[in-house]
């Protein structure tokens, strides 16, 4: 902006400009001093600066609120299933109920209220079990049964394909057991692998 | 040893059940691929320059709508799409109110800021410091869903409204500090209007979003007057604007057709400083100087007397006091953060050390913001000895927002001429 239209501009116009000039300069450079004084980059402008959410799956006790806190509806909070930590039970207690009428995958067999688990039998006495995402709509169900009788193979994990990453996470603010944290935007998941169990696998 | 062999088992079965180890190993099978878990990545950097570059083409417009073509028309008309696009669209986060918090948890050393937060947060305070409160005019979402609603707006006596006034800074303040502690965001927490944008969320706040939209039909815009705590920033950086409003286009003729037309009670009267005898003026002075001072101890001492309270804004402090009522049996149960927390195995002393950690930061934090409130309420009665000598009506730098209504009703220039003409001044 400069000196108004229609008017000559003044000394006083001038300084009070070079007063603004330096103010606004001063304010950016505050601002970006504030992220050097967080021990971070000035600004965090790379993928690997950045941090979005996620939560962890050790921490995580299947409460039900990433299902019901998220701004989204359904959840950005799926469940996620690392394949191979799976033992491929016929009996899987992330699928089925406590005491299942049948073990067949008709509706009232199923511990997901929303059918968003497929299960198809690969070779005796082996099924897999897949999350179908759009369906799932993160209340830990499946979660808490693989994780008391199971090996803990499925788990919950933020999908930011779907996440706006919030300024708050409204589940991270809900979360009973702090398992959510700012995690890199370069290494954005809290995956389980097989590594953490085999090691202490009685075998 | 026989009869040992299946105890053992069972030892190992259940320690791998307390450890979550493997109970059933992964088949082998003779001819199965795994399916791999997908990681789909997060929102590009492209994105966030999107938004960049659309908050500042806005406040470009209504800068321009505001001093160069003088339109409520073309304000109003931004701020739908401001509000179709910030609001609606985009979610209404991240936006330049909330980044404050952002900017305050990298105070307090607990996050990066991201570029898009630094950029977020001082595009509209740098173009208050030139332009006024063009933010507020037609590019908050929040803004403009409380301005499209104003229908018939009550003027708010002068007492009323100044003492509501003071209320931003007690919400910067606070916000302030929740976030350099790390323990809440409250600004995105209690935004009223946040559940209305994404048509989701906890219903107190939907409720809370209605009903300010409903006082706001009478009484224009409560949440940018006396909620808001950025537009408390950016009416201190319109202060040194070098452009306020320019309500008559050549001279004023005191019509006061303007100060009915304010939504928002921004326009200074003339001689609007009430005109007392000069040394009964002076005296005033003297005593709100002196009281200065004392208000900011007060402050400061009342802000020390509340940190044990406000420390309950942080989960870990709510926690370690839930731990402790437990163990002193006040507690009637247990909580599912307290039994989530003793699953984890960890010790309760660390927990207490970090809990002490924050009561100290909220105590310093709580003793700052009961000063800095005391030099509000302070500043707040120097003001208002301050005389001014004033022969037009004028639109307050600080307190302006820029909505233009006050254009549509001057009747000096082209409206005026219209009515010379005999036609109808709109």
């Amino acid at each position: 902006m400069s000196a108004p239209s229609g008017r000559q501009p003044t000394r006083r116009g001038a300084l009070g400009m070079i007063v603004r000039i330096a103010g606004a300069v001063g304010l950016g450079a505050a601002v970006a001093s504030i992220g050097r004084w967080a021990g971070g980059p000035a600004a965090a402008s790379t993928t690997a600066q950045r941090e979005v959410w996620q939560l962890d799956p050790h921490k995580c006790i299947q409460c039900g609120r990433c299902a019901t806190a998220c701004v989204l509806t359904p959840s950005a909070v799926k469940c996620v299933h690392a394949y191979a930590m799976c033992g491929y039970c016929e009996l899987c207690t992330g699928y089925f109920p406590p005491d299942p009428y049948d073990l067949t995958t008709a509706a009232e067999n199923q511990l997901c209220p929303t059918g968003a688990i497929q299960r198809s039998y690969i070779e005796d006495p082996y099924y897999e079990y897949i999350i179908d995402e759009k369906l799932c709509i993160g209340c830990g169900k499946c979660v808490k049964g693989c994780a008391a009788f199971g090996n803990g193979s499925l788990f919950m994990q933020v999908r930011h394909d779907l996440c706006l990453n919030c300024n708050q996470c409204a589940i991270a603010a809900a979360c009973p057991a702090g398992a959510y944290r700012r995690v890199s935007a370069a290494h954005p998941y809290l995956l389980k692998d097989r590594s953490e169990n085999a090691k202490e696998s009685p075998q | 040893m026989k009869r040992s062999l299946p105890t053992i088992a069972l030892v190992l079965v259940l320690t791998a059940a307390a450890l979550g180890a493997e109970r059933f190993p992964p088949p082998e099978f003779t001819n199965h691929v795994l399916p791999t878990t997908t990681t789909p990545a997060p929102r590009s950097v492209v994105a966030d320059m999107v938004y960049i570059g659309a908050l500042a083409v806005a406040l470009a417009l209504a800068a321009l709508f505001v001093h160069v073509l003088r339109s409520r028309v073309a304000i109003v008309v931004l701020a739908i799409v401001s509000l179709g696009y910030f609001g609606w669209f985009y979610g209404g986060c991240l936006c330049p109110v909330g980044a404050v918090q952002n900017v305050a948890q990298a105070l307090g050393g607990g996050a990066v800021l991201p570029v898009l937060v630094v950029v977020v947060f001082l595009l509209p305070l740098i173009v208050a410091i030139f332009v006024g409160r063009a933010f507020c005019a037609g590019v908050c979402p929040l803004g403009a869903i409380q301005d499209l609603v104003v229908i018939h707006p009550l003027r708010v006596p002068s007492w009323l409204d100044g003492s509501l006034r003071l209320l931003p800074y007690a919400y910067l303040g606070l916000a302030v500090l929740a976030a350099a502690t790390g323990s809440a965001y409250l600004i995105c927490e209690y935004d009223p209007f946040l559940g209305l944008f994404r048509l989701a969320g906890p219903l107190t706040i939907v409720i809370a979003g209605l009903s300010l939209l409903a006082i706001g039909t009478i009484i224009a815009r409560p949440y940018c007057r006396w909620l808001c705590p950025y537009g408390l920033m950016l009416s201190w950086a319109s202060r040194f604007s070098q452009r306020r409003v320019k309500i008559a286009p050549t001279q004023c003729v005191n019509c006061r057709l303007c100060e009915d037309a304010c939504p928002v009670g921004a326009i200074q009267t003339p001689n609007s400083g009430r005109p007392v005898p000069r040394h009964q003026g002076r005296g005033a002075l003297a005593a709100t100087l002196v009281l200065l001072p004392v208000l900011v101890a007060a402050g400061a001492w009342g802000g020390k007397l509340l940190a044990p309270t406000l420390a309950r804004l942080d989960a870990t402090v709510r926690l370690a006091e839930q731990l402790d009522a437990e163990a002193s049996g006040a507690a009637a149960g247990t909580t599912e953060a307290s039994d989530a927390f003793r699953a984890t195995a960890r010790p309760v002393k660390d927990l207490q050390k970090d809990a002490a950690a924050l009561r100290e930061k909220f105590l310093l934090g709580s003793t700052l913001l009961g000063a800095f409130m005391g030099l509000t309420v302070g500043g707040k009665l120097v003001s208002l000895c301050r005389r001014t000598t004033r022969t037009t009506y004028e639109a307050d730098k600080a307190l302006c927002l820029a909505c233009g209504r006050c254009l549509k009703y001057c009747p000096v220039g082209r409206g005026a001429a219209e009515t010379a003409l005999g036609g109808a001044a709109t």
